[in-house]
């Protein structure tokens, strides 16, 4: 009797699955590309201007637990990450495409996760149906409707996500106009470069001898973390997950005469993008690029819980700091990268006409007795 | 009974001073703490200036020069240790290590000024009788022998002021990345004149100040320099100028560039005959 209710009931649900739509991903009737996906401040290689029409790009990120060493003095943190970098990796599709992301929660992990995409729409950003279970994966698709750079970040829920995120679980997108970057004129855009650069907040609890705690389970980390996020003062505030990690002999590359386009997310509070030596020749500070970029900008807004984009053609040789124009969190805290750009210097545009030379009439002739230079 | 006469012993013992290996033939009767020394035997040796150089107008590397010492330096084997600064900071002669900074005693003590080292060697000088000093660039570069790390950049004269900037960040960048954490004394190893640990990652300061010199064409020395005795030279893995005042370099005295890991210091023990005097004076007065 019960056999007969169960084949009945197969029965029926097999007949009605030949109408749902989804699960068979015969929908769209669009051309997919596999995307590897690569660790910031890098980005995959992909086209600027859209070459043919709407696709599927296919992603897949594994969310990776482990331990983080987050300052020079061996900080280390539970860190909580997408694809094992922080930021997790940058996305790029163009407006019109579907980005199919399969994410998955190794067993090895103990904390469910899941994946907020403030580029899409509904679902809590995709939150509400990517929630994995360690051993657990899913695969969701969105439409990527609107141009700009985007946040991404873990939020399973309640007091987990803001601890998710500020452990390191956040990324951006990158949704491109299909024509490519236009100025605000509609003149186009092309950058030689990019980089991402995610820059993260995190608190962390010192002990009774003032020093930094270290931590590698969450389970006796989040309680003291607690304390410290609710003053809402991070301790640390940094770049690709660590002070110093795009500097020394990771430090970004440019050439003069080379256009770069800075992305630069922040998935829980407010920064103020400078780069010392430069500007941004065209930035999308709301980072969304159906509005016209503001022009020749010293230092620019990137709201807590956005991404936002500055292009700028290099012009001079050397050194550059990139960080946040709070020049406590960038000194003290952590929030600076440096650039070093090749090329030949522009006397036009900036000439030491005499050097520093003790104050008075012989510094001054010393100065001054500068030969031409060649 | 028994316990007066352990009580004196014990007295009688910390009297005595313990570890001194200085080959000097000079004793410290009353040392408050034993310091071991090494005797730098005189030389010839290369040193690279210190300070900020140009000619013509144009920035180049300080000039690379030949100097002799002709008397030996006696300088302390290893770095401060904690333990010793704190001496010093519990007479009331230094100024405290950070508040509640709980590090080993045995460790270097970093997180120094050049105005707590100065502090310290005043204090030391007067405990002893004798004068404790920190090295000049000079005395440092001696004793430091194959640890010194010549800081001339070697790069072709050029007009773009990028290409020097460049250079040094690189130079700078090669070196090892040191963890922070204090290191035991010989942690770093021991040179070849047996000073331990130079260039790990506690740089040391000197006395020498920041200065800027214009030369001629000739290399000769054109007009008056500069000098900032506000910013003094610390030594390690590469040649550092910091502000007196500064404890903690890691922030960087720049937007780029590769700061001192840690700051400590070691001391160098002057000889000469009004040390001498005073100190055989100092012991007939009182006695110990």
């Amino acid at each position: 009797m019960r056999t007969n209710h169960i084949a009945f009931g197969a029965a029926i649900l097999a007949a009605l699955a030949a109408f749902l739509p989804g699960r068979s991903e015969a929908d769209l009737k669009l051309p997919r590309e596999k995307v590897t996906l690569v660790a910031p401040p890098f980005v995959h290689p992909h086209e600027q201007v859209a070459k043919s029409g709407p696709k599927i790009t296919e992603f897949r990120m594994a969310v990776i637990e482990k331990p983080i060493v987050i300052d020079e003095s061996g900080t280390t943190i539970p860190g909580l990450t997408f694809n094992g970098s922080i930021p997790g990796p940058l996305l790029v599709a163009h407006e019109g495409d579907y980005i199919e992301l399969t994410l998955a929660n190794p067993a090895a992990n103990k904390m469910a996760h899941s994946i907020d995409f403030h580029a899409a729409t509904g679902g809590l950003g995709g939150a509400a149906l990517t929630l994995i279970q360690p051993g657990e994966e899913t695969t969701l698709r969105w439409k990527a409707t609107r141009a700009g750079v985007f946040v991404y970040h873990c939020a399973p829920g309640g007091e987990m996500t803001p601890l998710h995120v500020v452990s390191g679980m956040s990324g951006a997108v990158m949704v491109l106009p299909r024509e490519g970057l236009r100025d605000g004129a509609g003149k186009p855009l092309h950058y030689d470069r990019v980089y991402y650069i995610g820059e993260s907040d995190f608190y962390v609890p010192r002990g009774p001898d003032g020093k930094f705690q270290s931590f590698t389970e969450v389970s006796d980390y989040f309680p003291k973390a607690l304390e410290v996020m609710r003053k809402l003062v991070p301790t640390h505030v940094v770049f690709e997950g660590k002070v110093g990690a795009l500097t020394g002999k990771n430090a970004l590359l440019a050439k003069v005469g080379e256009t770069v386009l800075i992305v630069h997310s922040e998935a829980n509070r407010d920064s103020r993008p400078h780069l010392i030596g430069g500007h941004g020749d065209y930035v999308w500070e709301t980072g969304k690029f159906d509005n016209p970029p503001e022009k020749n900008l010293e230092t620019w807004f990137i709201r807590g819980g956005s991404a936002g984009a500055a292009l700028y053609t290099f012009r001079q040789p050397g050194l550059y700091a990139y960080l946040s124009h709070n020049l406590i969190e960038a000194v003290e805290l952590g929030a600076a990268a440096h650039f070093k750009v090749a090329g030949q210097w522009n006397d036009d545009l900036m000439k030491q006409v005499s050097p520093p030379a003790p104050i008075g009439a012989e510094g001054a002739t010393q100065a001054k007795s500068r030969k031409p230079g060649s | 009974m028994l316990m007066q006469a352990t009580k004196r012993a014990a007295m009688t013992l910390l009297a005595v001073p313990l570890g001194i290996a200085s080959m000097s033939g000079v004793t410290l009767p009353s040392s408050p703490i034993p310091v071991e020394m090494i005797d730098v035997a005189p030389r010839a040796y290369a040193y690279r200036m210190a300070g900020d150089f140009n000619q013509a107008g144009w920035p180049i590397d300080a000039p690379l020069i030949a100097l002799t010492r002709n008397s030996a330096l006696h300088i302390m084997k290893r770095q401060v240790t904690a333990a010793e600064y704190d001496r010093c900071v519990a007479e009331g002669k230094c100024s405290a290590r950070a508040a509640n900074e709980s590090v080993e005693p045995e460790l270097p003590a970093v997180r120094v000024s050049w105005r707590d080292a100065t502090a310290y060697a005043v204090w030391l000088s007067a405990r002893t009788g004798e004068t404790w000093r920190l090295p000049t660039d000079e005395e440092w570069v001696f004793a430091a022998g194959s640890r010194f790390h010549d800081d001339g950049l070697l790069v072709a004269a050029t007009r773009n002021p990028a290409t020097r900037w460049l250079a040094r960040y690189d130079r700078e960048s090669q070196r090892e990345a040191l963890d922070q954490q204090p290191r035991p004394a010989g942690a770093f190893g021991v040179n070849e004149l047996g000073l331990f640990d130079l260039s790990g990652n506690v740089w040391e300061w000197t006395n020498t100040c920041f200065t800027r010199q214009s030369l001629d064409e000739k290399g000769r020395p054109f007009g008056p320099s500069s000098t900032n005795c506000g910013v003094r030279v610390a030594e390690g893995e590469h040649r550092a100028y910091v502000i007196d005042f500064i404890r903690d370099a890691r922030g960087g005295g720049c937007s780029v560039g590769k700061p001192p890991t840690n700051l400590g210091f070691r001391l160098v023990r002057e000889d000469g005959a009004v040390s001498e005097i005073a100190f055989a004076w100092r012991r007939l007065m009182f006695n110990d």
